[in-house]
């Protein structure tokens, strides 16, 4: 049975207080003293009046009814959904890194700007890259910035006429919708049957008019673009540049760098590779690391250390400007700075090298009961197609909803848009061994099911707060906020 | 050196290779070619033990001048504010914060509700109908502002006061150059916008009017003078603000804003260095469709039971890809549930009364300060709990006189408005003390 819980509006009580501030020490007179009546407001918002206790048990409630990484596993591909480490969470709310001005003299927070000094040298060692920004709060807003960065490059050497950024079709949303708002036109390049960027098609976009390629590599199919060399040269050859979508760089630190593949502009995100919470969706942070070429169009400031220890330039005349508010999501970077000084160089190739093999590890053992479009070795994530199950009139949609029940987290389903019926299974490297085989265990339950029992799937969930909810109503009569009645 | 967060063992790997039938991990990197695969190691420090790496993180913190031992009358777009115990213990939460986006409605209700709940205590505040579950911050969801204006209206020019956050005006450059939009500068009079200029510069090409009220002086400004311009040739209003002043002020909606944006880091979000913060996006219902973002809405299961989902998708990027309203994707979900929990804690009640502390406690300094010798108000204005300061001498030379005195000093006005250089924005907020101010006030004197 699902169970509806109240909104904290329908529990507010007037006379109820959560707060507790001082009597003030300062003449009071009234605010109309002060502000003209037409500026006052005459209508209270409307926000809840609860006490402590009611507060925390609403909040309790809610979380209760919510999956994170640390209620069970979380395979949602592309997302990387590994363990936060709690050190990080300590670390973040120091004072000296939480109650910190972005405008105090540089002499007064030598700390956080060495640490973002050194944060932005090791992104750029892990990446191949010679400079990087901290300055993007999120890997579509790396995207911009990095695209943004390209545009200027172009726009440097009088190649106004290159408005075409080429992306494949297994690329993330992001990348045709941040080269749209960067003034670019998207290209899509097919895929060839092996799930590779096709370098033939390739070749027959790549113009005059090419501004960028955008990779994400490994693919978003979990495969490494063997030909990126060759894809390189051609895209270089033409004049435009490459950029690398780092969504999926768990399944190269330490065994593969973006620069020694021939991208010019790169962005990571600490949210995914780099431990950072998903907050639920935020906040991230989207550092973007660039080749030397890209170095004078970097936003500024960009933290550089001197004699007399660590400052702001923004000594880069070519600089394409700011791009996020103060100095991007610090709290993140002290999260990220904290994880890889945990693991250090060989911590870091160890969890490539183990998110790559718990991927592969799924993909053998699922093989036989799902259908596997491209076969060989794949990378941090693989794709499976619900096909099979579908001819048996369950659809992955279904699945996924039944995995709920297991207390599992659904891998990204429907994406990549090429492959039909698609389940996107990323493990992450810090799962255990059993708790891969119990996956496995449960997926080959759900093809069981669907062959023999399909109902039991298409009722799923069984055991969630709510059952499966109206989402077309949802966006046909939307209801966006709650409103008092009068 | 052990890992702690890899659990794999040695006897499991090897059990692993034996089902995939390899020799070795190397043998699931083939595929990378080997002139591009890494040799060697990172060049980057070696790992720290967890109290080695604690001591470490501890004595970087302590090279940092924090507000636990410095008195801050800093502001300027971030602020120190009341913040109740539970919103860091609610954030805290790892049901909430080791979350993805919730795509899974069913097991995902909770964070569902706690925005759906943000989204309406935002549009409470603002006076408007339809918020979003948030952006990057203020700036941003500024500039995102002018995009919307400029699609809904065909129009690409939006004026916008130079009285708005210097930072916002440098994003809204730098999208500009992207999106295509004209972006010209209203100048100000007496730290306000300057509203015949405004008027002047408002024709049948502009999108949007671009306004930020308490301004990035702590000034208000005339909003029911500026609806009229703003509306007069079919463009937008758009109003960045700072939400506790709305614990007071009539909200921009109420002046008939079509875009009201900010960021809700005073409420209950440290100002950390200046992020993560958080924007908030608001909207009348007509812009419903046009707004970036996620969005949370209300609908019911199939038992009837109310419940929460992510919708209205099809204005965004992994639906619509390069025809989105945005690229945004990650947004700032976490410090959206502890704005979300900080108005809970403070409630209708409490905002009114915290709002009424910050306009007393700066209108005291204000007017305390400007009582020294040579030391004068910047502007005479209506403002909210910031004001400048016309010192008269080199505002970092002041500021390091005030460090050694334990208060870290004002935003210097003279970085991005020359004409002002040696003025100070001072903002003063509930956190700072009668003793405080009066200490400032004490230096300050010190120095004429």
């Amino acid at each position: 049975m699902s169970e509806e819980k109240a909104l904290i509006f329908e529990m507010s009580k007037p006379g109820r207080t959560a707060y507790s501030l001082p009597p003030s020490d300062v003449p009071s007179p009234e605010a109309s003293e002060r502000i003209p009546e037409g500026m006052l407001r005459e209508t209270p918002a409307e926000l809840p009046e609860v006490s402590e206790l009611d507060l925390i048990r609403h909040y309790t409630e809610l979380s209760r009814r919510n999956h994170g990484v640390d209620n069970g596993f979380y395979p949602l591909g592309s997302c990387t959904m590994k363990y936060n480490p709690k050190l990080n969470e300590d670390v973040v709310r120091y004072a000296g890194f939480a109650q910190i001005h972005p405008y105090q003299p540089e002499e007064t927070v030598q700390g956080a700007l060495q640490l973002m000094y050194e944060l932005q040298e090791d992104l750029a060692k892990i990446t191949g890259m010679d400079r990087v920004t901290l300055q993007p709060a999120a890997g579509a807003q790396g995207e911009w910035t990095g695209l943004m960065m390209i545009k200027a490059y172009h726009e440097s050497r009088g190649e106004n006429r290159r408005n075409k950024v080429i992306v494949p079709d297994s690329a993330h949303g992001t990348n045709p919708a941040s080269a749209a708002v960067s003034g670019f036109e998207a290209v899509t390049v097919p895929s060839n049957e092996q799930g590779l960027v096709s370098v033939e098609e390739l070749k027959k976009v790549v113009g005059e008019d090419t501004a960028a390629l955008m990779l994400t590599n490994p693919n978003t199919l979990g495969l490494f673009e063997k030909e990126i060399k060759e894809i390189a040269e051609i895209v270089h050859e033409a004049g435009g540049l490459l950029y690398y979508d780092g969504a999926n760089a768990n399944a190269i630190l330490g065994k593969a760098r973006p620069g020694d593949m021939g991208f010019d502009v790169v962005h990571l995100n600490l949210h995914k590779t780099f431990t950072t919470p998903h907050g639920g969706g935020g906040p991230g942070s989207g550092p973007v690391g660039v080749k030397e070429v890209l170095v004078p169009f970097l936003p500024t400031p960009v933290v550089e250390k001197g004699g007399q220890g660590y400052f702001f330039s923004y000594e880069f005349p070519h600089s394409i400007g700011r791009v996020k508010g103060f100095h991007g999501n610090f709290g993140m970077l002290v999260r990220a700075y904290t994880y890889i000084r945990t693991m250090g160089p060989d911590g870091l190739r160890q969890v490539s090298e183990d998110a790559v093999l718990n991927a592969n590890y799924l993909m053998k053992r699922l093989e036989t009961h799902f259908d596997v479009p491209f076969k060989q070795a794949c990378k941090h994530e693989f794709v499976l197609s619900g096909n099979r199950q579908k001819s048996q009139g369950v659809r992955t949609l279904d699945m996924a909803k039944r995995l709920l029940d297991f207390g599992i987290h659904p891998p990204t389903v429907y994406f990549p848009l090429i492959v039909e019926e698609c389940m996107m299974i990323e493990p992450t490297e810090t799962e255990s061994k059993e708790t891969l085989d119990h996956f496995i265990d449960v997926m080959i339950q759900i093809a069981k099911e669907a062959e023999e029992n399909p109902e039991v799937i298409l009722e799923a969930p069984h055991h969630t707060p709510v059952k499966r909810l109206d989402e077309v109503t949802a966006a046909r009569k939307p209801v966006l906020r709650w409103q008092k009645e009068d | 050196m052990n890992f702690r967060y890899l659990p794999m063992t040695e006897a499991d790997r090897r059990e692993m290779f034996e089902t995939l039938g390899i020799d070795s991990v190397e043998d699931l990197f083939q595929d990378i070619p080997g002139n591009i695969r890494f040799q060697g190691r990172l060049n980057i420090p070696e790992p720290m033990a967890e109290p080695v790496l604690t001591r470490h993180m501890k004595r970087l913190a302590e090279k940092n001048a924090s507000f636990d031992q410095y008195a801050s009358f800093l502001g300027a777009g971030a602020y120190e504010h009341y913040i109740p115990s539970v919103v860091n213990h609610v954030i805290s939460r790892s049901e909430f914060y080791t979350a993805y986006t919730p795509y899974q409605p069913e097991i995902s209700q909770g964070e569902l509700q706690a925005i759906f709940e943000f989204q309406s205590m935002i549009c409470e505040l603002t006076g408007m109908d339809v918020a979003n579950s948030s952006m990057y911050d203020g700036p941003t969801a500024l500039a995102e502002a002018a995009g919307v204006a400029s699609s809904v209206s065909g129009k690409s020019k939006v004026l916008i006061s130079r009285a708005v956050h210097p930072e916002a005006r440098a994003i809204l450059t730098t999208q500009a150059k992207g999106l295509g939009l004209e972006v010209k500068e209203i100048p100000c009079h007496d730290g306000v916008t300057d509203l015949e200029e405004l008027e002047a510069a408002s024709d049948v090409d502009t999108a949007a009017v671009i306004l930020q009220s308490p301004n990035f002086f702590g000034n208000l400004e005339d909003l029911s003078r500026v609806e009229p311009i703003a509306h007069r040739h079919k463009g937008l209003l758009i109003v960045s603000t700072h939400p506790i002043s709305l614990g007071l002020l009539k909200p921009p909606g109420e002046f008939g804003a079509d875009i009201v944006v900010g960021d809700t880091q005073p409420m209950g979000i440290p100002v950390q260095f200046g992020g993560p913060h958080c924007g908030f996006f608001a909207v009348t219902k007509k812009l419903m469709r046009k707004v970036p973002g996620r969005i949370v809405g209300q609908t019911t299961d199939e038992e009837g039971v109310r419940g929460f989902v992510l919708t209205l998708q099809a204005r965004e990027q992994h639906i619509r890809r390069e025809k989105a309203t945005s690229n945004i994707c990650s947004n700032q979900a976490l410090n959206a549930l502890a704005s979300a929990v900080w108005m809970t804690a403070l409630g209708k009640v409490g905002l009114q009364e915290l709002a009424k502390l910050n306009l007393d406690k700066a209108h005291y300094a204000r007017e305390r300060l400007s009582r020294i010798d040579r030391v004068e108000p910047l502007f005479d204005q209506p403002f909210f709990n910031e004001f400048a300061l016309r010192l008269n001498r080199p505002v970092a030379e002041v500021n390091r006189v005030l460090f050694k005195e334990g208060i870290i000093g004002g935003y210097d006005l003279g970085r991005d408005y020359p004409e002002w250089a040696g003025s100070m924005l001072i903002a003063v907020t509930d956190m700072r003390t009668k003793e405080e101010i009066d200490e400032l006030a004490r230096v300050l004197e010190g120095l004429s």
